[in-house]
């Protein structure tokens, strides 16, 4: 097995002239908690996007637990271990917190091709779902209609219903994006306790959550990754400072 | 866990609780009526009306499978209605008379019509998806009323309805109307538990948001395309059933007006309740059938030659109806009735 959970190798991706993805090198290691930071319009979301299959690279590969994922559609990737949440928030509105957490189970239990019984009393399914809620934090939400949750709240459901397709890596897309100082600090304590189960790859702008939950941290400006390192060596690096410059103080 | 047992024993919403006894007292009507119509001294005439109000319950309601629940607008519903119906009609006119042939055939022929047409259509989305799904709709009719050994644009006459495992009972109006009403409650049973299951739910969360179906590990197409085959098979059942209704069948029946009133019908009665699609259909078949005289009541202040004119144009009046129920009973006539529960 490879001593990497993803790997991607010389991913490239381009709109006409515009390099969004530039000769890509980066590795995540299984357990870590690795974070992708870098300014506005770096690219980060449309790397996401070709790891989780939205977009396909053009050039490069993508290795997922060793396998080679490059051209597999998002529902396959998602069957491999491959979880994504989404930067602007992605949830069934008129389902409930619940039946959000628990379709993601049924997903990976048994076959959905079932047409008799009632699948909201399937307790199989609701009893994982709850607990995956208990981990966020939203047990006490789970009947609520997800479109009714705070917008802080379904960022957590969003955690939640991610952690339910029981992934080997979750990709973060800004998941404190438009929350409170209360909300984000609930979110980052969620994320604190996830990071000790699965590995997780981060994309986020709050340089503070990074900082204080990043195992290593890549910086990404204009398509290129320009450093990996830990979290102290990235505050050190003078390449990192420029590309800052002007931009937001790291730390 | 005692969260999970507050859980499962949690109250459904009281609105939706008061509302279940609502597809009981839809088909207890339909059981009723026919005893009423006895009685009403115009058996026959009330018998037919009403025999069409289910059949046309059970095609919008197939189609309220695939609107209401799936999110896909099909423009070409009637297709399925004019499959079901030649079924019938061009068996029979080569002497296969019995139901026993003529339905597998009408449900097989419907399921291909909608596999094939359903996996090129589920490859557009929106505007596209209801043109294309028009288009193909428009294809069978145009093959139908090409049909000269079937009758072409004028259609065939049946030489008698279908036969019931060599039994002729279907003859009598009372057992087409039975029949009839057992096709529409086995359909709607069926799909009560397809929309309440696992499928079902898949197919409800493809319609809220695809790409997050997507993000959790489904195909959302595999379930849009079985879904628009099953209910593609109900509209052929009920394209079976008109045809028996009429004992007549034509390429009018699969017109894309035809597919219009369905979506309407569907609309009226309120997406994605299923009975709310059957008591849209009753609603627009009856005021379609009792506007005239309704307009020739109302109008009794005007001279004579206006209220003939008037009653003689009903659809002036029906149109303009149908527009203000749209625009004002938001959620069709389910969402009054919901509003109406709360208050």
């Amino acid at each position: 097995m490879a001593s990497s959970l993803l790997e991607l190798r010389s991913l490239q991706k381009a709109y006409g002239a515009i390099r969004v993805t530039d000769n890509v090198n980066l590795s995540v290691r299984p357990g870590e908690l690795h974070a992708i930071i870098g300014p506005n319009g770096a690219g980060k979301t449309t790397l996401i996007h070709q790891i989780s299959g939205i977009l396909s690279p053009d050039s490069g590969q993508i290795l997922f637990d060793g396998e080679d994922v490059t051209h597999l559609p998002m529902h396959q990737r998602v069957r491999r271990g491959l979880a994504r949440s989404f930067q602007i928030t992605s949830i069934l509105p008129a389902f409930s917190a619940l039946e959000n957490v628990a379709l993601a189970v049924q997903a990976r239990s048994g076959s959905s091709f079932r047409f008799f019984g009632k699948v909201a009393q399937e307790s199989s399914l609701n009893e994982a779902a709850m607990e995956y809620l208990n981990v966020v934090g939203l047990g006490p939400r789970a009947r609520v209609m997800a479109g009714l949750l705070s917008h802080g709240e379904k960022r957590q459901l969003e955690l939640a219903v991610g952690l339910a397709t029981q992934p080997k890596l979750l990709l973060l897309d800004e998941p404190l994006a438009g929350t409170g100082h209360e909300e984000s600090l609930r979110v980052i304590e969620t994320l604190k306790q996830l990071k000790n189960r699965i590995t997780i790859m981060l994309i986020e702008h709050d340089m503070d959550a990074v900082f204080s939950l990043a195992d290593r941290v890549s910086v990404l400006v204009y398509g290129r990754v320009i450093a990996t390192d830990t979290p102290e060596g990235i505050r050190a690096n003078e390449e990192v400072r420029a590309a800052y410059l002007g931009e937001e103080e790291i730390a | 866990m005692t969260q999970m047992t507050q859980l499962q024993s949690a109250p459904m919403p009281s609105a939706a609780t008061r509302l279940d006894f609502l597809p009981i007292a839809v088909f207890a009507a339909f059981a009723v009526a026919p005893f009423l119509a006895s009685s009403s001294g115009a058996e026959g005439y009330v018998l037919s009306l009403l025999t069409r109000v289910m059949i046309f319950g059970l095609a919008a309601m197939s189609l309220d499978l695939i609107l209401g629940y799936g999110a896909m607008v099909s423009f070409g519903h009637a297709a399925f209605f004019g499959i079901g119906a030649y079924a019938v009609g061009i068996l029979a006119s080569h002497g296969v008379e019995d139901a026993i042939i003529q339905v597998p055939v009408a449900l097989a022929a419907s399921a291909l019509f909608a596999a094939l047409t359903g996996a090129v259509s589920l490859r557009t989305k929106g505007v596209y998806f209801i043109m294309i799904t028009l288009a193909f709709a428009q294809m069978l009719y145009f093959l139908a009323s090409s049909l000269a050994a079937y009758g072409g644009d004028d259609g065939l006459t049946l030489p008698s309805r279908s036969l019931v495992a060599g039994s002729g009972f279907l003859d009598n109006d009372f057992a087409l109307y039975g029949a009839t009403l057992a096709c529409l409650l086995g359909a709607y049973m069926v799909s009560r538990s397809i929309v309440g299951s696992r499928f079902g739910r898949v197919l409800r969360g493809t319609k809220e948001n695809a790409i997050r179906m997507e993000a959790i590990g489904f195909q959302p197409f595999h379930f849009q395309l079985a879904t628009y085959v099953i209910s593609g098979m109900m509209a052929g059942l009920a394209g079976c059933l008109l045809a028996n209704q009429a004992e007549f069948v034509s390429p009018a029946f699969m017109t894309w007006q035809r597919s219009g009133e369905l979506i309407f019908m569907v609309v009226l009665g309120g997406l994605g309740s299923l009975h709310g699609a059957i008591i849209g259909a009753a609603a627009f078949i009856l005021l379609e059938e009792f506007l005239p005289e309704i307009v020739h009541a109302a109008t009794f202040f005007l001279n004579d030659d206006l209220r003939s004119r008037l009653t003689e144009n009903w659809q002036m009046v029906f149109g303009p109806i149908l527009i203000l129920i749209v625009l004002f009973a938001r959620g069709g006539i389910m969402g009054v009735l919901r509003r109406g529960s709360h208050g």
